[in-house]
């Protein structure tokens, strides 16, 4: 597939501005700050409803605007789909396919799929375990976009069982302080918790239904994510040999909280047994989370352990070993898009000049024959002489075809 | 800050659900502005609303009486109870003219996030209906939303020792939303298809 036009209003530094892009590669070049990324970042967010560069949605609204527009024309096996996304940052988003309003933003996902790849990408190695969590489940909404609601479901059931939490964390802990000075437990428990009638026996008889949808929804979650990483690994390894040939060998492996510390993978990802796991989990840790507040097992506390041999990549691998995996994951998302059907559209923001030469003409090498390529970069030498094609110039926020 | 009295106007409309701050300060202006009659009408009909409909004793419904309409109704099946959330959703099943049953309102549904236990719904009150044995089947209606969900299996758990045989809305109806929203021929539907509810 490929973005036939962009079209923003109000977005990041951008009044106003129209694109036309081709298929093949588009180079984006111009000094920094002068709204390049800003570009591609739109293009990214038609796809995932989410920016690579901030986890809110207001500073992609132009400074002193309400909302921004962006407008997106996806060709797709010959056929042309414009969406359209309003963003209002607090509020809920809302968009437009060919001109009819949908009923939910979230229902625009999957009509265009785009892989970026940026400098941020090296938190994919060093970062911490959200970083890779969203890899996994930005991927899993990449490819069906019905995850978006599993993902939404297993979060609101984590808020609804946290406060829940919470609540039992007062409770206890008012009962300690209370049985201590002869005051009735319960009432003074709820006066600090701050809800007026959640008393102790309520607390506990709705957790044991929370516990049940938590495993339910996470099962659904962890299950996709187990099988995902096992379809990937192939692909990484294929992908990071050809970064880096002759390197050791990367190792991926989910590390699951559903699984007690020293326990060996279960071996499956059956759904069932997942959900039975997670309830039998969540029991054992239960007075933990009480204590806590918190809930201590399910996939939002899980990982993606990353290894190169026999050590982690994390701490361990160099700042080039780090880039070739990260970049290795992304083309292994790439692949894996690909092999579901139409290629995604590639974008490529400022990675070239983070790179060695080699990695650089290695990874302009398996890029190049993707359907539309994006590319930015400051200056022209570092967009790779494979990736020849057309040029804009991106300055002080205007956007011209040029070389 | 407006003065005192407009103040507290906009304060107790922005009280209202679906009224943010903006909203309640646009309703206090085109109060302020309108004819003094009209405004005199609008606190009539609130005062008169509190004053003269009250809830079943039975089934929490909207009553003008000490029952509802449909409690006192002698042709509505004794044997099977519908659980919903809210008295609209009792009017949004009536259309469908699906269920002869009676009905139970709760008053919402079990939500920790705003401090709404089980204790806070009127689960105590079909607990007592359910008592006597009459009741054969309790089919649960509460929203298709994750609250919705976690209240139909608190109530299956809580009641099914009972022997009474609980049931849920068959799906297909719109996920995540509320069940006033679905049209009455997919709501007639999910009556019709209803499944048994494991816990
Ligand atoms: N919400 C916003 N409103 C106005 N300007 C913005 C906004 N967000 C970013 N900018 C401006 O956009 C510029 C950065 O654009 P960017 O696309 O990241 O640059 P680059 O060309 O280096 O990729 C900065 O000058 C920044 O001030
Ligand atoms: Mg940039
Ligand atoms: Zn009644």
């Amino acid at each position: 597939m490929h973005v036939a036009h962009l079209s923003l209003t109000d977005f990041r530094s951008y009044p106003s501005v129209e694109l036309e892009l081709q298929p093949g590669v588009t180079a984006f070049v111009g000094p920094n700050g002068q709204g390049k990324t800003n570009l591609v970042e739109a293009i990214g967010y038609v796809a995932t409803q989410s920016s690579h560069r901030v986890a809110a949605d207001a500073p992609l609204v132009r400074h002193g605007a309400g909302r921004a527009i962006v407008r997106a024309s996806v060709v797709k096996d010959d056929r042309r789909a414009l969406v359209e996304l309003e963003i209002n940052p607090g509020r809920a988003n809302r968009a437009r396919l060919n001109r009819a309003p949908l009923s939910r933003a979230r229902d625009a996902l999957g009509l265009l799929r785009t892989v970026l790849f940026a400098p941020e990408d090296l938190a994919l190695v060093k970062g911490d375990p959200s970083e890779r969590r969203r890899f996994l489940d930005d991927l899993l909404v990449a490819r069906a976009p019905r995850f978006a609601g599993v993902r939404a479901d297993y979060d609101r059931v984590l808020k609804q069982r946290g406060a829940l939490l919470r609540t039992a964390m007062a409770t206890r802990q008012g009962g300690r302080r209370g049985s201590r000075t002869g005051h009735t437990v319960v009432r003074r428990a709820e006066d600090e918790a701050g809800f007026a009638s959640m008393g102790a026996g309520d607390v506990l008889s709705t957790l044991d239904v929370w516990d049940a949808h938590l495993a339910r929804h996470g099962a659904e979650l962890l299950g996709a994510r187990l099988d995902l990483v096992e379809a990937l690994r192939p692909l990484v390894e294929q992908a990071y040999a050809a970064l880096a040939p002759g390197s050791a060998a990367v190792v991926m492996s989910y590390r699951g909280t559903h699984l007690s510390t020293g326990e060996d993978d279960l071996g499956t990802s059956d759904r069932a047994v997942l959900t039975e796991r997670l309830r039998a989990r969540l029991l054992e840790v239960r007075d933990a989370e009480v204590e806590r507040g918190v809930t201590l097992v399910g996939p939002h506390r899980d990982d993606l352990l990353l290894g190169l041999g026999d050590l982690p990549a994390r701490g361990y691998a160099s700042h080039g070993e780090s880039w070739s995996f990260a970049l290795a994951l992304r083309l292994a998302a790439y692949e894996l898009l690909r092999a579901d059907g139409s290629d995604p559209v590639l974008i490529l923001d400022d990675v070239f000049a983070e790179l060695d030469a080699q990695r650089r003409r290695r990874l302009a090498e398996t890029v190049r024959d993707a359907e539309q390529v994006l590319v930015t970069a400051a200056v022209p030498e570092d967009v790779p002489a494979e990736l020849s094609g057309f040029r804009y110039q991106v300055a002080e926020g205007s956007v011209s075809r040029g070389d | 800050m407006y003065e005192g009295v407009v103040q507290n106007l906009i304060d107790e409309l922005g009280l209202l659900p679906g009224v943010g701050p903006k909203s309640a300060q646009r309703i206090a202006f085109h109060l302020l502005a309108a004819d003094p009659a009209d405004v005199k009408r609008l606190a009539h009909a609130l005062l008169e609303v509190k004053d003269k409909v009250r809830f079943c004793r039975v089934c929490g419904n909207v009553a003008s009486e000490e029952d509802c309409r449909i409690c006192r109704d002698a042709r509505r099946d004794l044997h099977v109870i519908c659980v919903v959330e809210e008295p609209k959703d009792v009017v949004a099943i009536e259309k469908t003219r699906e269920f002869r049953g009676r009905y139970h309102v709760l008053g919402g549904a079990i939500s920790p996030i705003d401090g709404v236990g089980p204790d806070d719904l009127r689960i105590r009150e079909l607990m007592t209906r359910l008592a006597d044995g009459q009741v054969t089947e309790l089919i649960i209606a509460t929203d298709p939303n994750l609250e919705g969900e976690a209240t139909a299996t608190y109530l299956a758990r809580l009641v099914k020792p009972m022997g009474v045989r609980v049931t849920r809305l068959a799906s297909g109806l719109p996920v995540g939303g509320d069940l006033e929203y679905a049209d009455e021929v997919t709501l007639g539907r999910a009556f019709e298809g209803r499944r048994l509810l494991d816990v």
